[in-house]
């Protein structure tokens, strides 16, 4: 049978692996970090709009196609928090704004959403980073976050 | 031990074509770096689009390369641990079904019509022979795998108490996983992708064509990894010069992978949307599960490795890692094995981090994610396939290695690449730099209104290190190369180093036998992915049609032109 020395490190492997585990949990507990929503999805996404909810609510409706996001470009103020969602009219995409680990897929039928707080303002990036054709090195998007003019 | 000429040129043949493809799988890889640090701003070169060749390079060298050198290694630790040599039909059948897919898929990809990258995600639109070409070179590695399984069920009725070596478990579970693996894509190319791109049927439902992948896609990097670990239980400890520290270790892994290698792809679809939150931390926390064997390896190979050393004449805490035969020409193996788990520590790590659920969000489809999986595709899994395939080679045609101080070499060489190039991308990818984009054409180029120069670094690395990767593969093809076409100086054998056990270890019927592991694996493999599948047939609620990769417009199929 195994020996102590393995028996040992059985142990610690699944020390360490719990101990993995638990950061993740914590992570999403504790710091609200979460993958997409799972919604079921209807036409109405396809509808590529901005909706303010309230003074610092907004929703993003994307909808990525060969080789663009529509809108291309979104101002919101600073301190905003940003409902994102994502559909493709097309082939799969990807939306990625890296400062701020938004990270979805847009896929044909489905929508991704994810919400984010913008706390300093900035031109935020979103980038394409899922192969969707010969003009893929071209998709980008932008939120712009400023101060709002008083 | 001797091999009937017939099937030892399969398995030459086996060997021959992958690496002769390899050449343009390599090239491209060189490729891909000189575009991505913005050497070049353009989409094509030498009349190759950049897409074109990534998907040349993801096809050949992790598909073809990795399936062709899984069965020729398959028939011969078959052959030689059970002494039974594989039927010559089916062998042949096989070998003419991986070339003929072979053939089919590298005609449409060079063609240009299938520049769909490996992954071919629908509602992409590849070729109908790509599609049909993979399937048949996935076909043909089953055939093989039938004809193993017969040779060791009769031998296993010869040989009721006597364990099954670990070698030829290891074979088994690993085209187990293949197998049940495959079956989805198979599913997913034979029944949904290749009637759509025929014109037959209208749409797909893309959630579920990727989560069909995915059951395959992540228990094929398992698929590639257990030669390397069929290796490093039997073959390093001997090869270092030391035992195996304990042979039930390697069983207990072989198996705990043939439960968990499946059931965990959907931590590759953490950003998609359709499937849900629960299945994708269930999925992302088995994922840590598949890990404990690699722990239980790296603690078992290091302490059959300490034991080579201290037989060498070690002594203290640290001086056995010394003594090992680093550079020695005669027993090169050790430098592609040791190698290989050296990168597989950072290439186990970094995969541990794409699995954690939402820290995914960091770096999922960066160039983080190529970064890591060079660190073990392109770190164990071609490392032990270039040195084994040279091992085959030479023994299989008894003849002399060609240039063994540069075989010699190759590994360290190709390890110093690979260790820049992953660093660069990796660093690249925690500043949001995409994979699988032609950045040169935006991203790197300061005429562009996209151009990002904190990408410009980390693209350089990429570059440093993909050119020490390149140089290394080149080095490798004169040893292939040259050792294939020089004159036989001795009888063709095959005859593996096989590690003897530290601890004499008593049988345990259990790990010895299938049928209690492959119901388990049935229960979790239904558990785990029912949920997911269920998942994008409801929330999914529009199928796609198929495009070109060249053109915004949807293809209009024939019957709906009229």
């Amino acid at each position: 049978m195994l020996d102590k020395f393995e028996r040992t490190v059985i142990g610690v492997a699944l020390l360490v692996s719990a101990l993995f585990i638990f950061s993740l949990l914590y992570a999403m507990g504790a710091k609200k970090g979460d993958v997409t929503e799972c919604l079921p999805y209807d036409k109405s996404y396809e509808d590529a709009r901005v909706n303010q909810v309230d003074k610092n609510t907004y929703q993003i409706f994307y909808v990525a196609r060969m080789w663009n996001f529509e809108p291309s470009v979104v101002y919101i103020p600073v301190g905003s928090e940003v409902d994102f969602f994502v559909t493709s009219k097309d082939v799969v995409h990807g939306f990625d704004i890296s400062e701020k680990n938004v990270n979805l897929m847009g896929v044909q039928g489905a929508v991704a959403k994810t919400t984010v707080k913008f706390d300093k303002p900035g031109v935020y990036k979103i980038t394409c980073h899922e192969f969707c054709g010969t003009g893929h090195q071209n998709m980008q998007a932008e939120v712009i976050v400023n101060y709002p003019t008083k | 031990m001797h091999i009937s000429k017939p099937i030892r040129n399969i398995i030459l043949i086996e060997l021959f074509v992958p690496v002769l493809l390899l050449t343009i799988g390599i090239y491209h890889g060189l490729m891909q770096v000189i575009y991505r640090a913005g050497v070049i701003h353009q989409s094509s070169f030498a009349k190759l689009d950049y897409y074109q060749g990534l998907t040349l390079h993801g096809v050949i060298n992790a598909i073809v390369l990795t399936t062709f050198f899984a069965v020729a290694f398959g028939h011969a630790t078959v052959a030689f641990h059970l002494k039974r040599e594989p039927n010559y039909k089916a062998s042949m059948l096989s070998l003419c079904l991986m070339v003929g897919g072979t053939l089919m898929a590298a005609w449409a990809m060079l063609a240009g019509k299938a520049s769909v990258l490996y992954t071919f995600y629908a509602p992409l639109k590849a070729h109908p022979l790509f599609y049909l070409g993979t399937a048949l070179l996935i076909v043909g590695s089953w055939v093989a795998f039938f004809d193993w399984v017969t040779i060791y069920l009769k031998w296993k009725k010869d040989n009721r108490e006597v364990n099954t070596p670990l070698a030829v478990l290891g074979t088994l579970i690993n085209f187990t996983i293949w197998f049940v693996c495959t079956l989805a894509v198979a599913y997913e190319v034979l029944v949904l992708l290749i009637p759509w791109s025929m014109g037959w049927t209208p749409t797909v439902n893309v959630s579920l064509t990727r989560t069909l992948f995915w059951f395959f896609g992540h228990a094929l990097v398992y698929f590639w990894l257990l030669p390397a670990y069929i290796m490093f239980y039997t073959i390093l400890p001997k090869v270092a010069g030391g035992k195996l520290y304990s042979e039930l270790a390697g069983r207990i892994a072989f198996f705990v992978f043939l439960l968990l290698s499946i059931p965990i792809g959907v931590h590759h679809q953490f950003g998609d949307p359709a499937i849900g939150r629960g299945i994708k931390l269930t999925q992302g926390i088995l994922t840590f599960g598949v890990a404990i064997p690699s722990f239980i390896t790296a603690f078992t190979i290091a302490a059959s490795l300490e034991y080579a050393g201290r037989k060498r004449g070690a002594k203290g805490l640290w001086n056995w890692v010394w003594k090992l035969p680093f550079f020695d020409k005669n027993v090169y193996l050790f430098g592609y094995l040791i190698n290989g788990l050296i990168l597989f520590i950072f290439g186990g790590l970094t995969g541990l981090v794409n699995a954690s659920y939402s820290l995914n969000n960091v770096i999922h489809n960066t160039a983080w994610v190529p970064g890591h999986f060079h660190l073990t595709v392109a770190g164990p899994v071609f490392l032990a396939i270039l040195g084994m395939s040279i091992f085959m080679t030479s023994q299989l045609t008894g003849k002399k290695i060609f240039l063994p101080k540069i075989n010699t070499i190759v590994p360290y060489l190709w390890t110093v690449g690979v260790l820049i190039f992953s660093t660069g991308l990796m660093w690249g990818g925690l500043l949001g730099e995409p994979r699988r984009t032609n950045l040169g054409l935006t991203y790197l180029n300061p005429e562009s209104e996209l151009y990002n120069p904190y990408w410009v670094i980390t693209t350089m690395l990429g570059l440093a290190g993909g050119g020490i990767m390149f140089t290394a593969g080149l080095l490798y093809f004169v040893v292939f190369f040259g050792t294939f076409f020089s004159k036989r100086t001795a009888e063709p054998v095959i005859d593996f180093p096989v590690s003897e056990v530290y601890h004499t270890e008593k049988r345990i019927p259990i790990f010895d036998t299938f049928r209690p592991w492959l119901i388990a694996m049935a229960i979790i493999l239904f558990m785990a992915y029912l949920p997911a599948i269920m998942d994008t047939l409801n929330n999914n609620r529009k199928g796609a049609p198929p495009y070109l990769p060249t053109d915004p417009a949807p293809v209009i199929s024939t019957s709906e032109k009229k």
